[in-house]
């Protein structure tokens, strides 16, 4: 078998996957909700909702973790899913032999925390008594959940990755860019193996509020498991969600060679970043029209050559319509009839992680036979002419996938895979 | 030579001692280097502050301002320093194509709103409630943006058009080493042509403080030199506001539009070294030897934070032979977190350029006469990972 591209690089093989969603731990959960168009999206119980727009998300709900903040369920997603793809890989459980990207929230120090700090303060009005009192506390724990490198950390301690682990954020697009720079490394020859997780645990209310004030989240809180209904015309914002998904990237010849089963081959990836505005994309689409060509041609495909897509797809009134100009540019008249759904009507959109996560999906797409349809297609968006797999999942020979994701801030991340090397 | 070297043709840096490489290159070599302090503000805390900015000389746009906080100004401002520096700024064809890796952490909060959730939460029970009720009344929606780590990365896209690409690291002095590590090894594979890499730190804020002494890093006891630090006294670091950026093409992409390099990047080295015993200090000497080779005199241009025993550990790596010659400038700026690194860079790239080395930062640092033709960099988190680049003539 050829195990390098059409630029002479090494092709890059897919041997493990895990994933954690609001519909379940581990693949075969998620696939068997996602397939039989299960939603995972549910009323908030975490924290009180008064006051509050929006009153539901896809929380990670069924972890010990779950309470305790958005460290440590950051961390316990990652972990759960690095597990899952590393066992699959049949790779030692503790001496994974290659570096680690990680894709992950921005950490802060959480709100019980800093008010049990103040609590125990000298109470004096001022951040001097905050900053006083954990000086006084003295607990290593709160240290390392406010260090950014601490999750990463964690992970290349127990997993035994290689080397100084990268811990990235490029917004929505993160976990997609976490698999691309273990691609990178691999072409470079740096590594043979590189485990690439994105994972988010950090639905907080006060992140829940922050999204709500730029009015990104949907307020259709009445039928939660209806509320993300992406391409539809009476979309109204996404759903915020949590999750995890990892993937054990190897050098198909490496992974040949030590007799792995190889479950798909990355191809290309792609990036372009927008410079329009922080929120908005620009509105001729050309950065997100510029990041699926890149992916294309690094893959060295043509866009004839792509049968699914992966949307990023978020439920927004923004997203899906430049999503759609996007892709109608680059496609053209053939947009129509590719198949193209958003894993995010089921299990909303799970920020830092979703690039990995939707990646893990389209890999299994392809190896099952099975795309995941785009639930609450009820009422479709005139404007938005996709087949969309409507509702109900489908039977479909699929040998190749475009998975788009385009980030708050402009960062755009496009990655093509395939079922075989080809 | 290599067309696929990579050299370093820009450098935008700011600290505490000025604007730019020109006022550092001028502060750090002049008779006796002084830091620039604040005792007050944050006392019992010393900050190395921000020296004054007119921010609309690198972002025009009052709009544009508005949409951010101090620290991604400052990430955004010295990225100007150091695309203007490499001839690239209004080149809208070289910056569209140009590539970007940005080490961040967090922005600032809001103070105001978060004392008075603090305050009221002395008189209430239903805590949580209560986030609600204020969160959603008092936050700006903006201050959302102007927080997110990504959103430097974001708004230098915004200002200076940079679009290629945009990759965000994050994790403290870590992500400045990976940034840079990265961005080099993409050039030097080919998957890069040219690249802006860097960082900004803001430290005049609570939550950046707090960040520190949630883990008692600070020293509290006011300034004293880098080596010279007594654990009587806190932690050992006193940090700095600042942030260094750099353009970094590849050879034959800088030859071909005429620039003159300041130096070329060697090569870089990473760890993620055991931080008990001695295995850091083990890790540091290994690291020297592999990236240094033999014993010639060394300059080495020192990002050492201050915490005690990392400290300790770097010096008696960097003296382990006898050959390398340390110069700390947290002593002059202040620790400035994940810029601390790129700054390093910065800084070697400056002797090098000029063949001179810099006097001693500190009483305790020995004389260097020779005409530096490489120095070594490095970066060694108070916390977690370590990294050194060896930067060479171009």
């Amino acid at each position: 078998m050829k195990t390098t591209d059409s630029f002479g690089r090494p092709l890059v093989a897919v041997t493990g996957m895990g994933v954690v969603t609001s519909l379940g731990r581990g693949k075969d959960e998620n696939w068997t909700a996602l397939t039989s168009g299960r939603s995972g999206i549910h009323p908030i119980t975490r924290f009180p909702t008064s006051h509050l727009a929006t009153t539901i998300a896809g929380t990670v709900d069924f972890l010990p973790e779950s309470r305790r903040g958005a460290s440590p369920l950051t961390y316990a997603l990652a972990d759960l899913a690095a597990e899952e793809a590393v066992g699959e890989a049949g790779l030692p459980a503790a001496d994974f032999g290659g570096p680690l990207f990680l894709a992950a929230p921005p950490v802060e120090i959480d709100w019980h925390h800093r008010l049990r700090l103040y609590a125990q303060s000298q109470r004096a009005g001022d951040w001097r008594s905050l900053i006083e009192a954990a000086r006084e506390a003295n607990e290593a724990e709160l240290f390392d959940e406010s260090q950014f490198a601490t999750i990463a950390d964690r992970i290349a301690e127990k997993y035994g990755t290689r080397g100084l682990p990268i811990t990235l954020s490029t917004a929505c697009a993160s976990g997609a860019t976490a698999i691309q720079l273990g691609i990178e490394a691999i072409r470079r020859g740096e590594c043979d193996r590189a485990l690439a997780i994105g994972s988010d645990g950090s639905a907080t209310a006060e992140a829940l509020i922050r999204f709500s004030l730029l009015s990104a989240l949907t307020t259709q809180n009445e039928v939660p498991e209806k509320a993300s209904k992406p391409f539809s015309k009476d979309r109204s914002g996404f759903v915020l969600a949590e999750g995890s998904g990892a993937m054990v990237l190897e050098s198909l010849e490496g992974a040949i060679a030590r007799g792995a089963e190889i479950l798909g081959i990355m191809r290309g990836c792609g990036e372009k970043a927008d410079d329009f505005h922080r929120t908005r994309s620009k509105p001729d689409g050309s950065p997100a029209i510029a990041a699926v060509r890149a992916a294309l041609s690094d893959a060295g495909m043509s866009e004839d050559e792509i049968e699914y897509i992966n949307a990023h797809g978020t439920s927004t009134p923004e997203n899906d319509k430049m999503e759609h100009l996007s892709l109608s540019t680059v496609f053209g008249v053939r947009m129509p009839t590719v198949p193209i759904s958003s894993n995010k009507s089921m299990i909303g959109h799970t920020l830092s992680a979703a690039g990995a996560v939707e990646a893990v999906f389209s890999i299994m797409t392809m190896r099952e036979g099975v795309i995941p349809p785009t639930i609450n297609y009820e009422n479709p968006d005139p404007a938005i002419e996709l087949d969309v797999v409507p509702n109900v999942k489908r039977d479909a020979d699929v040998a190749t996938v475009l998975s788009n994701s385009f980030g708050f801030g402009g960062q755009n991340t496009c990655l093509v895979m395939a079922r075989e090397a080809g | 030579m290599n067309p696929k070297d990579v050299v370093i043709t820009g450098i935008g840096v700011v600290s505490s001692l000025g604007l730019g490489v020109d006022a550092h290159w001028q502060a750090l070599t002049g008779a006796a280097p002084k830091p620039v302090l604040d005792g007050e503000r944050f006392a019992p805390y010393t900050v190395h502050p921000l020296p004054e900015i007119d921010w609309s000389t690198q972002i025009p746009k009052r709009g544009d301002q508005r949409q951010m906080e101090t620290w991604q100004r400052l990430g955004t401002y010295t990225a100007g320093l150091a695309l203007d520096d490499a001839g690239m700024k209004d080149d809208e064809a070289l910056c569209a194509s140009m590539d970007m890796v940005v080490a961040a952490g967090g922005g600032e909060r809001d103070v105001n709103v978060d004392q008075d959730i603090l305050d009221t939460s002395l008189t209430r029970n239903d805590h949580d409630v209560l986030l609600n009720e204020k969160l959603t009344t008092e936050l700006r929606p903006t201050l959302f943006l102007a927080q997110l780590s990504n959103l430097l990365a974001g708004n230098i896209s915004i200002v200076h058009k940079v679009t290629g690409s945009s990759r965000t690291f994050m994790g403290e002095e870590g992500a400045g080493v990976s940034a840079i590590e990265t961005a080099a090894a993409r050039i030097r594979s080919g998957q890069s042509s040219h690249l802006l890499v860097g960082a900004a730190f803001q430290t005049e804020h609570p939550d950046m403080l707090l960040a520190y002494e949630l883990g008692r890093h600070l020293q509290r006891g006011g300034w004293s030199p880098l080596w010279q630090r007594s654990p009587e006294e806190g932690g050992g670091v006193i940090t700095g506001s600042g942030a260094a950026f750099l353009v970094l093409e590849s050879r034959e992409h800088a030859q071909k539009r005429g620039r003159t390099a300041y130096a070329a990047v060697g090569p870089v080295a990473s760890g993620r070294a055991r931080r008990g015993g001695d295995g850091l200090q083990d890790a540091l000497e290994e690291m020297v030897g592999r990236l240094l080779g033999g014993d010639a005199p060394m300059l080495a241009i020192s990002g050492a934070s201050g915490a005690h025993a990392v400290t300790k550990a770097e010096k008696a790596a960097l003296d382990a032979r006898g050959h390398v010659t340390a110069r700390g400038f947290s002593s002059l700026t202040g620790h400035m977190k994940e810029a601390q690194f790129p700054f390093a860079v910065a800084l070697a790239a400056l002797a090098v350029h000029h063949g001179k080395a810099y006097p001693a930062f500190a009483e305790s640092e020995r004389p260097f006469e020779a005409a530096p033709s490489a120095a070594l960099a490095t970066a060694v988190g108070y916390n977690c990972f370590e990294g050194m680049g060896l930067v060479v003539k171009a």
